[in-house]
């Protein structure tokens, strides 16, 4: 193994403290560029209206920029925090941890979530965040050791950034032996995040079965094209001993009796129910195709003849089974799924024998189907090559799928690629494509832009329609589309395109409330789930919570409650925990508002950025209807249908094209009209601004808040 | 003609719900039907027969991803 040469540039050594139900009530400040580091305290303020995760991450980053500060500014920062229930181990999905900065991608915040050890070490080791500014001259390590209490930023130069081995090396080198590795827990990109805007973080936790690492991504909105920016290489931290009631609970007894009813559930009904235990999120792979929901070919269509090849039962065979495989301790539903002795067959790595953490659905359906490709064994490849060369998978298979889209139109050909052969299910030319990120050259570079770059370059370079890159191109706000198709949904257009970073469906997934089981018809219910899911998820991000024990698991009896889709038994199990760990009393009530406050600020970050209005919510029509007459004439009957009894239009002798044009306009309309009564119901102006008394009812009339608002009243 | 999900959808005599989900595509397996506001067990589905103009619901229990 190659031999790691650190210079020593900063030592800070702090008091080791203890966690007091679920707050450290400190933070750490580091600048990789001047050497500053510095212990701040967490407010009653910070814990009342932001309580942790995101929201302490969001408080900062306001504090650290101005309205003109832009993704590669040094005062641009990276803050990681878990969140007051974070770190519990006695109720599953509890090892969050939220990341925020100003993305390459949208140029305004952007959180992502990972699991992985990090975020609950960090507050172990003393802290409830971490604030990353500056940027340094040379590649930076930085090391935080909560066994002794010091702080080192190192100087690290040369050496590959790739994580599947610099994880494992600097695991290596900082644990005091076999024993120890457990306790360390690393956060590191790779190569392709130096050249592309699509960086991720890697976080790595040490899994004691495989001795080896394992990843978990904070995967969207370029985060790991920032870290590497401010030239860090990796934050490694040390942490020992943990135990249950680190967070020192002040019911302990409530976070026991709620954490085994919840394994009970999964012991019991997870076979017949997600199989999350065997095979994890990508179970839902053949139902999105049978459902017409799984993107293919660039979200042109629902499903495909050869999606069997990439079934869940296919993947099952690949990933080793009754393995324990949580992110964290204590998770029962174990869904880090990974196939383990992978060959690989492509690049710098050709021939190594892997371990492949995944696949997500996401990965499986982007990387696979949307660009036509139907090879499990090529899906887990490039699912190892984005994760290792730190690029988020789903921006990586979204664009590139559009970069097929746009070769098939022969917007690109292979002049302009540089001799990739682009088609939908080109093999041999994605892994060209991932490997040119990785080393910043050819096409490669160009497509890591992101879609929203590629089409001002298409259009401006190659004379493309700029509509009809808008039309196909899935990105808005500047961030990828994740890998559902919302063509047949108009709330589930709503998840995607009224939300705060972008279309990533962890806000809100309604696709079967609404387009199958038909539960909320109108505008207004439709509103009213476009506010209640995304302020019930945005909470999981403030407190360090994994979304998947929510609703991936069900009780027995769900079905029978006024509001399965809420499963109302684990919504009180979230207020139960988080008032035993806090000592607080909130009711499910709270818990909304609680959210509330921090979606709002989010949105007027972004409207403080220049962003966060009604124009910047507006999508793609790919993702509201049939663009091309390929689209229209593969499901011509259910649009006939659709334009004979919703508008008592008769398609007799009408062109694929005018009916096309008469579904759009239609389409287009019933958006806007949604636009309208989601605004109304969260308490913002018609153009998308939060209004004052919104902000005051919330408690968060926030003179900073204020003097945004009232400039765009 | 049936209603299934507040929507028009259409019947032949002796429907059963087996049948009709298996005609819907309807595969996902937390699944709960009602037929006229009566939950139908999973073990009843193929003996349960629907009538003209029963009102069904099959309520995919899914808010995932």
């Amino acid at each position: 193994m190659e031999k790691l040469e650190h210079k020593f540039l900063k030592e800070y050594n702090y008091e080791l403290g203890a966690v007091d139900k679920g707050y450290t009530n400190r933070t750490l400040y580091i600048n990789v560029g001047t050497h500053e580091i510095k212990e701040k305290p967490v407010t009653s303020l910070m814990k009342d209206k932001f309580i942790g995760g995101k929201g302490f991450g969001l408080y900062y980053l306001w504090q650290a920029v101005t309205e003109s500060t832009k993704w590669d500014d040094p005062e641009n920062e990276i803050i990681i925090s878990s969140g007051p229930i974070g770190g519990i181990t006695q109720y599953p999905g509890s090892g969050k941890s939220l990341v925020v900065t100003l993305s390459p991608l949208t140029n305004m915040p952007i959180d992502s979530n990972a699991g992985g050890y990090f975020g609950p070490f960090l507050k172990f080791a003393g802290f409830d965040a971490l604030e990353l500014q500056g940027k340094a001259e040379k590649d930076v390590l930085i090391f935080i050791d909560g066994t002794k209490g010091t702080i080192t930023i190192e100087e690290m130069p040369g050496g590959g950034v790739d994580t599947h081995i610099l994880g494992e090396q600097l695991t290596e080198k900082y644990a005091d032996n076999e024993e120890d590795k457990r306790n360390i827990a690393v956060i590191s990109t790779g190569t392709a995040a130096e050249h592309t805007n699509i960086g991720l973080l890697n976080f790595t936790f040490y899994d004691v079965r495989r001795k080896g690492i394992r990843l978990k991504q904070a995967g969207r909105g370029g985060i790991g094209t920032v870290f590497r920016d401010k030239h860090i290489k990796a934050l490694v931290i040390k942490c020992a001993g943990v135990k249950g009631d680190l967070n020192h609970p002040v019911d302990k007894l409530t976070l026991n009796k709620t954490g085994i009813k919840l394994h009970k559930e999964m012991h019991d009904l997870d076979n017949s129910q997600n199989q999350m235990r065997k095979i994890g999120t990508a179970n839902i792979i053949s139902i999105m195709d049978q459902y017409d929901l799984l993107p293919t070919h660039n979200y042109k269509f629902g499903a495909h003849k050869d999606t069997f090849k990439i079934s869940p039962e296919v993947f099952i065979s690949k990933v080793t089974q009754n393995s324990p495989d949580g992110c964290w301790h204590g998770c029962s539903m174990a869904c880090a799924k990974a196939a383990d002795h992978f060959e690989l067959k492509t690049g710098p790595y050709k021939g190594q024998k892997v371990t492949i953490d995944g696949p997500e659905y996401e990965n499986a359906a982007g990387l696979g189907s949307n660009c036509g490709i139907f090879d499990p064994d090529v899906i887990l490849e490039l699912n190892f090559y984005c994760d290792t060369y730190g690029i988020d998978t789903i921006s990586y298979a979204t664009l590139t799928a559009f970069v097929m889209e746009c070769y098939e139109n022969g917007i690109l050909n292979k002049e302009r690629t540089g001799g990739l052969e682009l088609n939908f299910g080109n093999i041999e030319a994605n892994f060209e494509l991932i490997h040119q990120m990785a080393k910043g050259e050819g096409f490669g570079k160009i497509a890591g832009l992101g879609i929203r770059k590629m089409k001002e370059i298409f259009a401006k370079e190659y004379g493309a329609d700029p509509q009809f890159l808008f039309d196909i191109g899935m990105e808005q706000k500047g961030l990828e589309f994740s890998e559902y198709l919302p063509k047949e949904s108009l709330a589930q257009q709503g998840g995607y395109g009224l939300t705060n970073k972008g279309p990533q469906h962890d806000e809100a997934w309604l696709i079967f409330m609404d387009m199958v089981n038909n539960q909320i018809p109108t505008f207004e219910d439709k509103a009213e789930a476009l506010h209640y899911y995304p302020m019930f998820r945005t909470w999981f991000g403030l407190n360090g919570l994994c979304k998947l024990p929510w609703n991936d698991i069900a009780p027995a009896d769900n079905k029978l409650t006024d509001e399965p889709a809420k499963i109302p038994e684990h919504v009180q199990n979230y207020v139960d925990i988080f008032n035993a760990v806090t000592g607080k009393t909130i009711d499910k009530f709270e818990l909304i508002r609680q959210s509330e406050r921090v979606y709002n600020f989010q949105r007027i970050f972004n409207i403080r950025m220049g962003f966060g209005k009604r124009i910047h919510d507006k999508l793609p029509y790919r993702a509201m209807g049939p663009v091309t007459v390929e689209e229209y004439q593969s499901r011509e009957e259910r649009y006939d249908q659709q334009l004979k009894e919703l508008l008592g239009y008769d398609t007799t002798g009408k062109t694929t094209e005018e009916k096309i044009k008469v579904l759009r306009e239609y389409r287009e309309d019933q958006y806007e009209k949604l636009t309208d009564a989601v605004y109304k119901r969260r308490g913002w102006t018609m153009d998308g601004v939060p209004t004052v008394e919104k902000l005051r009812e919330l408690g968060m009339d926030l003179p900073e808040l204020l003097e945004v608002v009232e400039k765009h009243r | 003609m049936i209603k299934l999900n507040n929507r028009d959808c259409e019947w032949h005599e002796g429907l059963t719900v087996e049948e009709l989900l298996r005609l819907k595509n309807y595969t996902y397996p937390r699944i709960v039907v009602s037929v006229n506001a009566v939950i139908v067990p999973e073990e009843a589905y193929a003996s349960t027969v629907i009538e003209d103009g029963d009102k069904v619901e099959a309520i995919h229990l899914m808010a995932g991803g």
